[in-house]
């Protein structure tokens, strides 16, 4: 137990077009049975790091529902847990979270009453698996003040100057840091994973705050940069934010991948979820899979291909589904076409309706029709 | 009081290394998981499991019941074996018995009403009603009965009843039944009379509920009312009767519907991940379990967890378990495959004509081929039907690569 953790899930994005409506990022369904914040909980969970903050701001009733309990991914134990902290008044301060770093200010009793040297900070919209200790034990080697993880952009895999964008020197430290750059130096992106000293943290959080600034990246790491040693830890397995309907797209087709299935789904460690409690998928004599992801509960009549259908999905009669993806509890009626969407969870899609995107400008689809309860 | 302590002998190799109310189910649950969510659905949050033939699997899937919510501060799941004591250490003899030897575990909690149930049924009932239907008729012991076709009933114990509900008689499989009331084994006792009775029958050897104590709380006079349970409820304790059980989970509109939001069943669940559904392949009227890839064909089937298909191969009106693997080009027709068994490529199963079985007629009927967990079949051999398999098998198992109808492979397990 030398780390706590923090997962700052507070963000909406622009970018994310109607999905994020009505959910923050994290909250986003991913992979057919999760949610964008399981990958960096159970890393949490995995690094066994018991004691893990989330901090919500935007929209946080779908995530905090889905972190109900902190039993699905081990947190609950008599040392540490899972804590929410979403903004509140006090005596002082009425204000939401300015930033970041404000975040964390606000909740600066936190970090003092904890007593875990270290703290690994992660964002909630990363899909990736990592051992945070490997960060950490480098942290500790190189005697750096703060630690950010870094990963190599290719170009087809997103668009880099969405990133803060790091140029390393041949030791690994931190020459340049530039946040969503017009004209990338580099194509290595900081993944908004950082792992710095608790004592540390709460200095620089405070002189952050005497001077009015509010944000992590941009008055910590940029600001202290050529002060403090900020090292690079330079990571080479996979990872992808979904904060664009491009990338959010893109990932989730990744996962009918099987490489990709076998990395996340088939090696130690798990990646951990909410559970529950559906029964398993059900083809009736129509159905026509290909190529599909299909999660529990889904009851499908009819053809399904190169798509995703999250949880309990139901897709009627002739219905027609192409290199779409399905978000959780969506009612497809009978005879409808549907081929490069994303259609938002809790949907109700009437009978014999069309709804067809690009396949380089896929559609969102958010209908609000009633649905007749059976 | 959950009795899940029986083999379940009639179920073959499914239960010869386990308790058979931990025998997979519909995919992804377990026997016990029916009573259990019943349990819970119907508002009893204090439940005691009653282990004893080979525990192991069932504690582990029970553990400290935080699946079922059975995790509580006051009451919950507690798992009750067999215990020495200082003098006259016993097994469990019989239901009642069983029951009996833990009277303390009742009485620590101090009950109005004990309800004792069976680990091994499929069905969705609420207790509650059966309580409150109890309460109202002012019984001493209520037991759920359950109409069967006349000529099935021979096979029940069966009761009399008068316009009240209130049971007249008791037959106990009889020839020339004059009843269909069936008993289900869901038994509600008034706390002090079922105290009173294990307390008097305490020396009866093998004493059961059937036999023993629901006649002597007659003899004393004591009101007993039969609950007529309308829904589905099926009795899996033959390899026929289990295989049929999960079929029907498959009809477009089941008659047992896990899908209600209403009454869920819950599950210890340990695979996540989504199926994944492969080109090429065809998917017929079937159920698929979670983390579940299919890469082969699929028809009236229940497929469980993180089960892998192969390419070309035919899975057929067979239920396939969490975790088996079935090789590229296999063949599998009305089959029982358990927990991570590995079929190698091209082997063909549930062919060739039909023979009685030669190992177990009364077990190995219904042209099934069974083949027990963690089994081992290799590559491009022909399995004939009525046929039970346990263990890593190899060629040389098999004269001319085949194993004729009527065959037996039992390497591993307590009648290796």
């Amino acid at each position: 137990m030398r780390a706590i953790g923090i997962i700052l899930a507070g963000g909406n994005s622009n970018r994310m077009g109607g999905l994020s409506a009505k959910r923050a990022v994290a909250a986003m369904p991913m992979a057919g049975s999760y949610r964008s914040i399981d990958f960096s909980l159970s890393n949490m969970t995995n690094s066994h790091i018991q004691k893990v903050a989330v901090f919500t701001q935007y929209n946080s009733r779908s995530l905090n529902e889905h972190l109900n309990s902190s039993k699905w991914w081990d947190f609950g134990r008599k040392q540490g847990g899972l804590y929410l902290f979403t903004p509140t008044i006090t005596t002082t301060n009425s204000y939401w979270y300015k930033g970041t770093a404000d975040a964390l200010y606000q909740n600066i009793s936190f970090l003092k009453n904890s007593h875990e040297p270290y703290v690994v900070i992660a964002s909630g919209d990363g899909v990736y698996k990592l051992d945070y200790n490997k960060v950490l034990e480098e942290h500790i080697a190189t005697g750096a003040d703060i630690t950010i993880v870094c990963k190599e952009i290719k170009p087809e895999e997103d668009d880099i100057s969405r990133f803060g964008v790091v140029n390393l020197s041949k030791d690994g430290w931190v020459e340049a840091f530039e946040e969503k750059p017009l004209v990338a130096q580099s194509n290595l992106a900081s993944i908004g994973v950082y792992v710095i000293r608790r004592r540390q943290l709460i200095e620089l959080l405070e002189n952050c705050a005497k001077e009015g600034r509010s944000d992590f990246v941009k008055d910590i790491i940029i600001r202290y940069k050529d002060v403090k040693k900020i090292h690079g830890y330079v990571m080479d397995s996979f990872w992808r934010n979904i904060g664009s309907i491009e990338s959010y797209f893109k990932t989730n087709m990744e996962f009918l991948k099987k490489d990709i299935r076998d990395y996340f789904f088939r090696t130690h460690p798990d990646v951990y979820s909410k559970v529950e409690d559906l029964p398993p998928a059900k083809y009736n004599g129509d159905a026509v899979v290909k190529n599909s992801l299909v999660a529990s509960g889904c009851i499908i009549n009819g053809t399904v291909e190169n798509s995703i259908l999250f949880k309990k999905v139901y897709v009627g009669n002739n219905c027609v589904i192409k290199n779409s993806i399905i978000l959780n509890d969506v009612h497809i009626g009978d005879n409808s076409y549907i081929e490069n969407c994303i259609v938002e969870s809790r949907d109700t899609l009437r009978a014999n309706t069309e709804y067809i995107g690009e396949p380089d400008k896929i559609k969102v689809v958010v209908e609000k029709n009633f649905r007749y309860a059976l | 009081m959950l009795l899940a302590g029986g083999q379940g002998s009639r179920l073959g190799v499914l239960t010869s290394k386990l308790a058979k109310p931990a025998v997979a189910f519909g995919g992804k649950y377990k026997i016990i998981d029916f009573p259990l969510s019943n349990c819970i659905n119907s508002g009893v949050d204090t439940v005691g499991v009653l282990t004893q033939y080979r525990p192991l699997r069932l504690n582990q899937h029970i553990g400290i019941g935080m699946p079922w919510d059975l995790d509580r501060n006051i009451g919950g799941v507690t798992v009750l074996p067999p215990y020495e004591k200082s003098t006259d250490s016993s097994w469990y003899t019989g239901t009642a018995n069983a029951i009996y030897q833990n009277l303390e575990f009742m009485e620590y909690y101090n009950p109005d009403y004990v309800l004792i149930l069976s680990g091994d049924h499929i069905y969705k009932m609420d207790y509650e009603v059966m309580l409150d239907y109890h309460k109202a008729s002012k019984a001493a012991v209520t037991l759920a009965t359950y109409e069967v076709p006349m000529e099935e009933a021979s096979r029940f114990g069966v009761v009399i009843t008068d316009d009240e509900g209130c049971i007249q008689e008791f037959e106990e499989k009889p020839e020339h039944p004059r009843s269909n009331k069936a008993s289900m084994g869901i038994y509600i006792f008034n706390w002090k009379v079922l105290k009173n009775a294990l307390q008097v029958m305490k020396d009866v050897p093998s004493c059961d509920f059937g036999k023993h104590i629901i006649p002597y709380c007659h003899e004393q006079g004591e009101r007993i009312c039969a609950y007529d349970f309308k829904g589905y409820w099926k009795d899996v304790g033959t390899l026929g009767s289990y295989w049929e059980a999960n079929m029907e989970l498959v009809d477009i509109i089941p008659e047992f519907n896990l899908y209600e939001e209403f009454w869920r069943i819950y599950t210890k669940s340990d695979a996540l991940p989504p199926q994944y559904i492969a080109d090429h392949t065809k998917i017929g009227k079937c159920i698929i379990g979670e983390g579940t890839e299919i890469y082969g064909e699929v028809e009236h089937s229940v497929i469980g967890s993180a089960v892998t298909i192969e390419e070309g191969a035919v899975v057929k009106d067979s239920i396939i378990m969490n975790g088996a693997v079935i090789g590229k080009n296999c063949v599998i027709e009305k089959a029982i495959i358990a927990e991570n068994t590995v079929i190698g490529d091209g082997a063909v199963l549930g062919t060739g004509d039909y023979a009685p079985s030669e190992y177990n007629p009364k077990v190995y009927a219904f042209d099934l081929v069974t083949i027990g967990e963690k089994s081992v079949i290799p590559a491009n051999v022909k399995i004939g039907k009525n046929t039970a398999i346990f263990g890593e098998t190899t060629l040389e198992d098999y004269p001319n690569g085949e194993l004729k109808s009527g065959g037996s492979l039992i390497k591993v397990g307590d009648l290796a």
